[in-house]
């Protein structure tokens, strides 16, 4: 009991410290991307020694620089709501990346060892909760800030992130049904069939239409461009106009972890998680080879992720909200009924 | 310079563009071409086999700074075949100057053809929007803006003040050094 105690801590630990510092990469991933995508170099200049290493250095820059920039406060803000605000932000979103199955249960040293941290028989379900949960950290945000621009942002971050949650779960419930169940390591599990003896069974073959739904909501609730209204660069109606340093820095990588979270949803729920197609994973190199797949996956997805958000212009806010309810959700509608009439048929043949 | 009317024809939005996801398709296929044509190219280069490069971007302080043909840059004042400086203090780019930065005073010219000379001629550059009227005012040629120097940035305002005798390159600009008490 108590070992096992131990060993989710460390799973937990060990998920958070992939998530921090998968977010200091993608934040360098991001600038170069772009960069050479725009026929330009991109952040280049920090270098420890002379060594710059294409620019991986920058990220420590930056971290430094935030955290020895002024921690200010608007005068007639909220400072403790203030404080509050990115951790609630940060922490909702890192609570997300600990429910994702990382790997499946392998047998080593005469015991079962599980490679999803925290694990739960209605994982979908909670993960989709807790990413939604991450909006009062930015509602607190702008409220918090006594700025009416900051209050703006939050308000337009708020609807934004409820109408796209409920197209992101309606895209899902498709999946839900066919897979049976609402445990993340069960649907990848299933997944782990193949169709017709050679296909895999991934979410993608199975519910290509939900695919594309939940790529379109997920990108839209991690407030990345295009779907970048809530932080508004260009008109400077953000929920975090009023933040310095750190905690301004706090918000960003809380876009970063939710794009990890959506992108490992992605890859949990459509591309078959830590399965390997036709190859059985046992022992510890299979729990190695687990992790490997999941995160070789989940790289793939944050550079489609990451391309699509340095290709498309931005939209316009009621654009974004015609897009969530107008469209997606209901396409969303269509695709769950057609998998259940789908399935029902197919039982029923 | 007849004006020529380049027609532009807006894009039609059919059905296919509305619903938008072929036009992300493409989009994509795009930014997806540049990114790996110039990855190709800087993996090229890296290791020695030349080729175009992968990227436009000058690395301005290491690189010089490249420059229009037609750039406006910091101020040069000319001189006559025999040495002397052209300006005849006729004051008109004083005059026309928006932001009032050249002082100029003027004295009696030894020579017979004109009648006056600037005695000191002073621009101040912190002030200078370089807007190039006074290279267009100029009624005898006397002053350009093709030095084409662009790094004039000091530690004092008071060394952004060029006179004439450096404006002419007769005497090289010496910008103090920084120091703790300006
Ligand atoms: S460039 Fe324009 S602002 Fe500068 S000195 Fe000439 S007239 Fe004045
Ligand atoms: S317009 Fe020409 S000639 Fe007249 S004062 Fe200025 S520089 Fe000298």
């Amino acid at each position: 009991m108590i070992g096992q105690t131990v060993w989710t801590a460390v799973k937990v630990a060990l998920a958070l410290g992939f998530g921090m510092n998968m977010a200091g990469l993608l934040a360098w991933l991001e600038r170069k991307q772009s960069a050479i995508s725009q026929d330009r170099i991109g952040a280049n200049r920090a270098a420890i020694l002379g060594v710059s290493a294409w620019g991986l250095f920058n990220q420590i820059a930056d971290a430094l620089k935030g955290l020895t920039k002024e921690n200010w406060v608007p005068p007639q803000g909220r400072p403790r709501l203030h404080a509050l605000a990115p951790a609630i932000s940060l922490g909702f979103s890192l609570f997300c990346l600990s429910a994702l199955p990382f790997g499946g249960v392998v047998h080593v040293a005469g015991r079962l060892w599980s490679l999803q941290p925290l694990e739960s028989s209605f994982g979908l379900p909670l993960v989709l909760c807790f990413l939604s949960l991450g909006v009062h950290g930015v509602v607190m945000a702008g409220y918090a800030s006594g700025s009416n621009y900051g209050l703006l942002g939050g308000l337009r971050a708020a609807a934004q992130m409820i109408s796209y949650e409920v197209c992101l779960a309606v895209s899902l419930a498709g999946c839900a049904f066919i897979y049976g169940t609402l445990d993340l390591q069960q649907a990848v599990l299933w997944q782990g069939r193949l169709l017709g003896g050679w296909l895999p069974a991934w979410g993608i073959v199975v519910q290509p239409a939900a695919f594309l739904l939940f790529l379109a909501a997920g990108a839209a609730v991690t407030k990345r461009a295009p779907f970048d209204v809530p932080e508004g660069e260009s008109e400077i109606v953000g929920y975090f106009v009023e933040y310095s340093g750190m905690k301004f820095l706090m918000f960003l990588i809380t876009d970063f972890i939710e794009s990890i979270v959506i992108a490992g949803l992605i890859v949990t729920l459509f591309l078959g998680g830590w399965q390997i197609p036709w190859v059985t994973l046992t022992g510890a190199l299979g729990g190695v080879l687990m992790l490997a797949a999941f995160s070789a996956k989940l790289l793939l997805v944050l550079l489609l992720l990451m391309q699509i958000r340095w290709t498309l212009p931005r939209f316009r806010f009621d654009q974004v909200l015609d897009l969530g309810w107008k469209n997606i959700l209901p396409l969303a509608m269509l695709n769950f009924i057609v998998t259940v009439w789908g399935v029902l048929l197919w039982r029923l043949r | 310079m007849a004006a020529t009317v380049a027609t532009v024809r807006r894009p039609e939005r059919t059905l296919a563009t509305r619903i938008y996801l072929i036009e992300v398709f493409r989009g994509l296929v795009v930014t997806t071409r540049h990114l790996l044509v110039n990855l190709y190219r800087h993996a090229r280069r890296a290791l020695g086999l030349g080729g175009p490069a992968g990227a436009v971007t000058i690395q301005y302080p290491e690189d010089p700074a490249r420059l229009g043909a037609r750039a406006r840059t910091r101020h040069r004042l000319l001189k006559r075949d025999d040495g002397s400086p052209r300006c005849t203090a006729c004051l008109l780019c004083e005059t026309i100057c928006p932001a009032r930065c050249i002082r100029i005073t003027a004295e009696d010219s030894p020579v017979e053809v004109v009648e006056k000379r600037a005695k000191t001629f002073q621009i101040d550059l912190g002030l200078c929007v370089f807007c190039g009227y006074c290279a267009e005012a100029c009624p005898v040629d006397a002053i350009h803006m093709d030095a084409n120097k662009v790094e004039l940035s000091t530690y004092t305002r008071a060394d952004l003040i060029w006179d004439m005798a450096e404006l002419m390159d007769d005497k090289p600009k010496r910008p103090s050094l920084p120091s703790l008490h300006p």
